[in-house]
């Protein structure tokens, strides 16, 4: 039994480390999300040059042939340095989509030019009514001469702004909250119909409606069977979900290695705040926090055989409720024991705790995986 | 990353199964499962000679005294598997706190005295640290040992002493000097309950049993040779059975067993026509808990992994006691939340036929006892206390 990572997975988890800590401090960070895109390009292209890219992806797509694992590794790295390129949404939930995608020909086109950086992809699901219900789908897709025509409108699709190309899902039959008939189609950005507004989210990161209008897309551009997209989208999620958790995991991190050494340095009635017994117990429980988060981050991590599955998608629920209760936790304790500084907009904290609270709403709160963990777990 | 145990191990997990299938019988479990039965003693000790038969008594011990030659996993698995059976820790006093100290600090004459008889669950131990004025700054103690030629004479009171009443010695922390740092002038004495001037008196505890003592000592003769080591380095002989004592404290298999039957309870009992385990809110504060437990879980094979290679356990061990409490209490206050009136009721006012409830008696009392879990073994603001110094530097 061992917690370790490969001499691999060590290799690309420490060459991110080293790119957060040499090339993307937070001065760094501040300019990127401040220019017009909101994200270099060239950091990009590194990132491509690096494999990055391609963990997720099979060797015979010319990718790194990773697991879950490799993809926490990343993700726990960026994390440490709240990275604003789209990582996660273009490798981890686009490209997650993509990996298990049973088009061929598809794949073939498309994974390629994720590797070389040249494509970046979003998922484009949410809804203005549908929350965090993912088969809440009222986007149509109507069979038409040549195959389908879309119709619909998708919001804060992460990213958007910059993504080539979009997974979309569309409702081929059905009513809106069947699961069955919801299709996932890959839609081009520059389509006709498709329009694109972006905005500005708190975390430094982009978000997009994305209005489709009579967009006709082959059906060539399925990933999967029509009408069975919700199966793919379940498939890929446990994995999305622990790459999230594991970035949030590298954030916690941070966040509480920085209020723990601020304190031994911050001096109040002539001696260093660290030195105040309910400060300590304080951050004991943020250190707890984080530990546990971690636990159950490698809880789900280690159940990977056919058999778990049923054990790892109450891991995940309960992992995604960790992430939010303690990610919670531990962001608002960073702010209030760094004080009056700790609320500023120059200090690196606050954006590490916004960063946490978007990862929180992503694909589900903290309420509505617990409540899917209960489901699971205690039906009578 | 792999939590895959070998075939050898897996092996060895039926072999501790079948064990403790066919030697744990219903005797046993109905005076120790639960909590103590009438014939607390009789039955842990006959439990212990069962495992004294089979090798199995002492895991943790150096194989040239009887222990086992275990590796880590297999200590692990055997742990693992007794708490999901149900079935009770062995008595730690003399096993687990004493005999390490014996075996590690003590000499060849004080070995050969005491380990065979505690292997044979001869002499029941107790441990005499806390006193009215020495709880979490144990360093306080002030029961005396004054030199006289031959012997040493005690005179004190020490508290809490848990199953004072059914042992044959006790080993003490005792004050040999003054005037020094309060951790120096500490000497560790092994004494034999007989000795005159010795008087145990019980302590009533919040479930209404009788496990706790306080035990007097007016003029008690020790004879030196009792004295374990050298005099006034008894604090770090302690020391080293307090990290002793810390190790294993997160009773991750028990709580999971009694997560498990509470969930059962939960379907069987009903509010309003409805199982309690459908109820929005009790589903909650079940995966509150279950949740916790599932992370710590892990929390605790990450330690036994790191030290299972030979190295030291990482950081994440130091929070195993804290977490592992608070879980088994929010377990303890969820059962009793279940049991709603019938927690109240005291055993000897109705059987549990009369009342229909069958667990309520042992979930007010696992409440109860179970306060006390975050305040024995250092209390855990104590154990904030450690973290925040060792592990966070402040």
């Amino acid at each position: 039994m061992n917690f370790d990572f490969t001499e691999e997975q060590t290799m690309i988890k420490d060459s991110v480390s080293r790119f957060v800590r040499d090339e993307y401090d937070f001065d760094t960070r501040t300019k990127i999300v401040g220019s017009e895109e909101g994200i270099s390009r060239e950091f990009w292209s590194m990132f491509a040059e690096l494999g990055w890219l391609s963990v997720p992806f099979a060797e015979e797509y010319g990718g790194f042939g990773g697991s879950v694992e490799d993809i926490a590794a990343v993700m726990e790295e960026l994390g440490k340095g709240i990275v604003v390129e789209p990582y996660a949404s273009t490798v981890v939930v686009f490209g997650g989509l993509m990996a298990a995608s049973t088009n061929d020909a598809l794949k073939a086109a498309v994974i390629p030019s994720i590797i070389d950086g040249s494509c970046m992809g979003s998922f484009a699901s949410t809804e203005a009514q549908s929350r965090y219900e993912m088969s809440d789908v009222a986007t149509t897709a109507t069979a038409c001469d040549g195959g389908y025509k879309i119709n619909g409108e998708k919001t804060v699709v992460a990213n958007g702004g910059t993504a080539n190309k979009f997974v979309v899902t569309a409702r081929t039959s059905g009513e809106q909250f069947d699961r069955n008939g919801v299709s996932l189609f890959l839609v081009d950005a520059d389509a006709s119909g498709v329009e694109v507004k972006s905005y500005k989210m708190m975390d430094g990161q982009s978000a997009a409606t994305v209005t489709l209008n009579d967009v006709v897309v082959a059906e060539s551009q399925l990933l999967d069977t029509v009408g069975e997209g919700m199966d793919l989208i379940d498939q890929v999620m446990p994995q999305i979900l622990m790459g999230l958790s594991a970035e949030a995991l590298g954030i916690m991190g941070t966040l509480n290695s920085t209020t723990v050494e601020y304190t031994k340095v911050r001096q109040q009635f002539d001696t260093p705040i660290s030195s105040f017994q309910v400060l300590q117990h304080r951050m004991v429980d943020t250190f707890m926090a984080y530990e546990q988060t971690k636990s159950m981050l490698y809880r789900g991590l280690c159940q990977t055989g056919e058999n778990d599955r049923a054990e790892l998608l109450k891991t995940v629920h309960a992992l995604k409720a960790t992430v939010a209760r303690y990610g919670r936790l531990v962001g608002e304790e960073a702010i209030q024991i760094h004080g009056g500084i700790g609320m500023t907009d120059e200090l690196n904290i606050g954006h590490y705790v916004k960063r946490l609270m978007m990862i929180n709403v992503t694909f589900g709160d903290g309420d509505y995986h617990q409540k899917k963990f209960n489901q699971l777990s205690y039906s009578a | 990353m792999d939590i895959n145990f070998s075939a050898e191990d897996l092996a060895f997990r039926d072999e501790v199964r079948d064990f403790f299938v066919s030697e744990y019988d219903s005797t046993l479990a109905s005076q120790l499962s639960g909590g103590q039965g009438k014939d607390y003693k009789g039955a842990i000790v006959a439990w212990q000679n069962k495992l004294h038969a089979k090798g199995w008594l002492a895991p943790g011990w150096p194989t040239q005294y009887g222990g086992t030659d275990w590796t880590a996993t297999q200590k692990f698995i055997y742990e693992t598997e007794r708490g999901l059976a149900g079935i009770p820790d062995v008595v730690p006093f003399g096993l687990k706190m004493v005999a390490p100290v014996i075996y590690t600090f003590g000499n060849e004459e004080q070995k050969a005295k005491f380990l065979p008889r505690i292997l044979e669950s001869k002499d029941w131990w107790c441990q005499g640290y806390s006193e009215p004025g020495a709880g979490s700054d144990l360093a306080a103690l002030n029961t005396t040992a004054d030199y006289a030629g031959d012997n040493y004479i005690v005179n004190g009171r020490k508290i809490w002493t848990t199953f004072a009443q059914y042992a044959d010695w006790i080993f003490c922390l005792v004050r040999t000097s003054k005037g020094m740092r309060k951790q120096q002038g500490i000497s560790f004495l092994l004494i034999d309950m007989k000795t005159p001037g010795i008087t145990v008196k019980p302590i009533v505890t919040i479930d209404g049993k009788h496990s706790l003592n306080e035990v007097l000592f007016e003029g008690v003769a020790v004879p030196t040779e009792n004295l374990i080591g050298e005099q006034d380095k008894g604090w770090t002989y302690a020391k080293a059975l307090l990290a002793h004592e810390r190790t294993g404290m997160a009773e991750v298999a028990d709580s999971t067993r009694l997560l498990e039957s509470l969930k059962q309870r939960a379907i069987v009992e009903v509010n309003g026509g409805k199982a309690m385990i459908e109820d929005p809110i009790f589903q909650l504060r079940l995966s509150d808990i279950e949740m916790e437990l599932m992370a710590l879980e892990y929390t605790e094979l990450r330690v036994f992994a790191s030290m299972a290679a030979g190295g030291m356990p990482g950081p994440e061990s130091s929070l195993l006691k804290i977490k592992g409490t608070e879980i088994a209490q929010a377990i303890h206050e969820l059962q009793l939340q279940l049991a709603s009136y019938y927690g109240g009721a005291l055993p000897d006012d109705l059987n549990a036929e009369q009342l229909g409830h069958d667990f309520a008696f042992e979930a007010r009392g696992r409440y109860m006892y179970g306060r006390a879990a975050t305040i024995y073994g250092g209390s855990n603001e104590v154990q904030r206390n450690v973290i925040a110094k060792a592990v966070l530097g402040l």
